[in-house]
């Protein structure tokens, strides 16, 4: 597969590539779903930090892979839309559609809000 | 200086490269970074269509010079089913496709300069433009 993936303790972490096709993030998505199980996983870090282009696709695959993931039990945080990315978002009204995905500016940020998330889970039950 | 590059779109892994194209045509006129991302951002939107609706079809790619003023034309040309309805296809949400029904408007409001025919039946042209500020 083109996007590496790093186990972290409880968490994954996949850096996506700069020019990811339709075919690569489909990839992704079966992949991370799959491995979620069976590591365990508390939580999924999705770092697009070198990534080109989100676009509609890109965008709705991202939103349906953490949808996903939050069924198999971990929640899932998008690190690193860089200043360019971003606006391109709001243009096409991406912005709305991602709602509800949880995002970072960085990876150390990203693994605090999964830490603290899992200590509140530890206490409610 | 007319640079033109045309490109056959008739899967995902083209879509990627007529992106890296663009960028690279767009990058010797100028843009600056954050136009870069909007044009391989538009482009890319343009591109799925055709793969998603026309199967295939083709990019072009040019650089303009219009007096003081540079920029970037694509063409998105298909022979694909065509679009009915143009007015209903370019408001946000409306989707014949699997997609979010924003690839079209979006595209527009990305680039500077945008038209739109199409025939049903036949297929359909688009020609989307930004210019270098």
């Amino acid at each position: 597969m083109k996007t590496p993936i790093l186990k972290q303790g409880p968490y994954l972490i996949a850096s996506l590539q700069a020019e990811q096709s339709d075919t690569d993030l489909l990839e992704l998505q079966e992949v991370l779903v799959e491995q979620v199980g069976r590591f365990r996983s508390r939580g999924v870090i999705l770092d697009v930090t070198l990534l080109d282009v989100m676009d509609s696709f890109a965008t709705r695959t991202l939103r349906n892979m953490a949808q996903a993931i939050r069924l198999r039990g971990a929640e899932t945080i998008i690190v690193g839309i860089r200043p360019e990315i971003a606006f391109a978002m709001v243009q096409l009204g991406l912005d709305v559609r991602l709602s509800g995905v949880q995002t970072t500016l960085d990876l150390e940020e990203a693994l605090a809000i999964l830490d603290r998330q899992r200590q509140e889970g530890m206490c409610r039950d | 200086m007319t640079d033109v590059v045309q490109i056959a779109i008739r899967s995902d892994s083209d879509i990627v490269m007529v992106r890296q194209q663009a960028r690279a045509l767009a990058k010797e006129l100028g843009f600056s970074a954050s136009d870069l991302t909007l044009i391989a951002t538009a482009l890319s939107e343009l591109a799925r269509n055709i793969v998603e609706y026309a199967q295939q079809g083709e990019i072009i790619l040019s650089q303009i010079k219009q007096g003081e003023l540079r920029g970037l034309v694509i063409v998105a040309r298909d022979s694909g089913p065509g679009i009915a309805d143009i007015e209903r296809a370019m408001l946000d949400g409306y989707s014949t496709g699997k997609g979010l029904g924003l690839g079209l408007p979006g595209a527009k409001r990305l680039m500077d300069e945008f038209e739109i025919t199409s025939c049903v039946g036949q297929g359909t042209t688009i020609k989307a433009t930004k210019w270098v500020h």
